[in-house]
């Protein structure tokens, strides 16, 4: 049970050394990267399974007690991050063997891509918040890498925000944790929030829950905070991209989450006003971005970011029946955002560019249309079209704020989803719909090499996850409303790593 | 001494930011360098500060005596100063990079990646 709660960790890192030592066979880097990965997806569902079952894992290293020791404490909503982040893997790693150049390849992208997954697993699963810290800082600096993996202008230039800009959160996130311990004397996460609980230093709370929602923020990219995004995600290779757009907003969101549900509890007075006009901004200011733009990916950037927005605010309206729906939402999107960013490179290798512009007037569509089909599925579910995934979150999230009343956001919610709806119907037009406007322009037209099957393969898989969330969004919806109601329930978590009788002793502080 | 750190430490904070809003990418190296100091050194303060007691426990007993300086600050501000050694070196790596293809240390100029 324990080596199943760190194999997450250890499998990537194992994968990650193996392709390393191979490094000049990238035939064997391929197999590994393929096979490590899928490994890794059967792992996390079996820790799925088993926190299902029994309830939070807690494995301490070394065998020293919390909260003196480094604990893993893996709790649903962290397990169903994990698995979320070996299916975008998985995916990643099929569609990259044919999806990234041989170039690219042989400058270390599967060791870097194992990596990557090592950080992200490792900050989903971490019960200590100075570790939590440093998986970031793993999971940072391989996306860096990957970012500017390729020497291109375009590349560099983004890699330079998007590195100063994660060196300057993650830089207050640290000074925060400087302040957090010296307030309360410790890391774990579990003993943090007993201790915050029972302070009456209510201002330096209010201060470190307010420098860590900066700090979080800027990696999530919420409303004020979310230049460096769009600047840097349409830049590298298109499997980069997915990964980056599926994953690593959403590692700042668990944070958020985490720690806005188990450290600083949502605040009606102080902390629900500013998340919910937070969450209102984000979601505006992504999707009216998206709609100004007209380059496959850079809508598909801002789309990121109105999505955070949702999931924001389910956290802000802080019921089960909300936070429900942000864990959902999270699930749908990550799923989604990942076979976006894939599509786009499909789209892009069949016609050569991914400029919508440029794209039309000879369409996607003329030249495959299975891929047309493979766009449609994750685009109105992203837009949120019954019966796909994306309905069925939203419509929690709308009826978990219709509940307790709040009409400004669920209007803002509402309209948002129309202008989703807007600029995805532009993507398919431009892209996918347009038909050749003269006849001339089918022969000079640009044909690229056909879409090869491995690359096919992950894109309609990924859509085949996106339906059946929608089908079955009634079993996947009781496993995310059994997540939240964990998540809420903070006495549970610190009793899972601290013990029956640490929850006695410091019953009067 | 604790006033006079926290001084040199909002100093230091200060100093990073300045830098970092220069246009020059070598200044902002040397801003983002600046700003992981500052936040080493507020944990090593944020510890508290305790002048020759180290945290040695003598035989027989299981906790040192009082005062002692709180050795875990220290190890943690190891682990954040190989971490940002470590990114640091990368982004010279990067900028140097940066400023062969694009030509300019002005960070006006990257414009590349806005539409």
């Amino acid at each position: 049970m324990s080596t199943l709660a760190v194999l997450p960790v250890i499998l990537p890192l194992a994968a990650g050394a193996i392709s390393v030592l191979l490094w000049k066979s990238l035939r064997v880097q391929r197999v590994v990267g393929v096979v490590a990965t899928l490994a890794l997806v059967i792992v996390s569902l079996l820790l799925f399974r088993e926190v299902h079952r029994e309830g939070i894992i807690v494995v301490r290293m070394g065998s020293w007690p919390s909260p003196l020791g480094i604990s893993f404490v893996v709790d649903l909503f962290g397990s169903i991050m994990v698995v979320l982040a070996a299916i975008t893997g998985a995916a990643t790693a099929i569609y990259s063997v044919r999806g990234i150049d041989k170039r690219r390849q042989s400058f270390l992208y599967f060791p870097l891509l194992h990596i990557l997954l090592m950080g992200v697993c490792g900050a989903f699963l971490t019960g200590d918040i100075f570790n939590l810290y440093v998986w970031f800082e793993v999971l940072l600096m391989s996306s860096f890498v990957l970012l500017a993996l390729g020497n291109e202008r375009d590349q560099l230039e983004g890699a330079i925000k998007y590195v100063t800009i994660n060196l300057m959160s993650s830089a207050l996130f640290l000074t925060s944790i400087g302040i957090l311990y010296g307030t309360f004397g410790t890391l774990d996460m579990a003993d943090l929030s007993r201790k915050i609980a029972a302070t009456q230093n209510t201002g330096i709370v209010t201060t470190l829950s307010m420098l860590f929602l900066i700090a979080f923020g800027i990696k999530a990219a919420i409303f004020p905070l979310f230049f460096w995004l769009p600047a840097s995600y349409h830049t590298p290779p298109f499997a980069v991209s997915a990964i980056f757009a599926g994953l690593l907003t959403k590692v700042g969101v668990y944070a958020i989450i985490r720690v806005f549900t188990l450290l600083f509890p949502i605040d009606p007075g102080f902390t629900r006003p500013l998340m919910l006009f937070l969450a209102a901004m984000t979601m505006l200011t992504g999707v009216l971005g998206a709609a100004a733009q007209m380059e496959f990916r850079r809508v598909l950037s801002f789309h990121i970011i109105s999505q955070i927005g949702y999931m924001l605010l389910g956290l802000a309206l802080a019921t089960p029946l909300a936070l429900a729906g942000s864990v959902f939402y999270i699930m749908h999107h990550i799923i989604v955002k990942a076979n976006l960013f894939f599509i786009a490179g499909l789209a892009e290798r069949i016609r050569g560019t991914s400029d919508l512009k440029a794209i039309g007037p000879v369409s996607v569509y003329a030249r495959s249309p299975l891929v047309a089909i493979l766009f449609f599925i994750p685009a109105m579910s992203l837009a949120g079209i019954p019966p796909l995934s994306g309905f069925f979150a939203k419509l929690v999230l709308i009826r978990a704020g219709l509940e307790i009343g709040e009409w400004a956001i669920i209007a803002v919610a509402l309209v948002v989803s129309i202008l989703t709806l807007y600029s995805m119907t532009k993507i398919w037009a431009e892209a996918f719909w347009k038909g050749p406007a003269r006849r001339e322009d089918e022969a000079e037209s640009v044909t690229k090499d056909a879409v090869p099957p491995s690359m096919l393969l992950p894109v309609a898989t990924l859509a085949a996850i996106t339906v059946a969330v929608g089908l079955f969004a009634g079993p996947i919806f009781d496993i995310a409303s059994r997540a939240a109601a964990q998540l809420l329930d903070k006495e549970g978590y610190v009793r899972a790593v601290l013990g029956d009788d640490a929850m006695q002793a410091e019953g009067s502080p | 001494m604790q006033i006079l750190i926290a001084i040199i430490i909002g100093g230091i904070f200060a100093c990073a930011i300045y830098m970092i809003l220069r246009r020059s990418i070598v200044k902002l190296i040397m801003g983002l360098a600046l700003l992981g100091h500052a936040a080493n050194l507020l944990i090593f303060s944020a510890g508290g500060l305790a002048k020759g007691h180290p945290a040695l426990v003598a035989p027989g007993s299981t906790a040192p005596p009082e005062p002692y300086a709180d050795p875990l600050p220290q190890a943690l501000i190891l682990t954040a100063i190989v971490i940002s050694f470590g990114v640091l070196a990368f982004m010279m790596v990067l900028v140097s990079r940066a400023y062969n293809a694009v030509g300019n240390d002005d960070t006006d100029e990257f414009v590349n990646t806005e539409r």
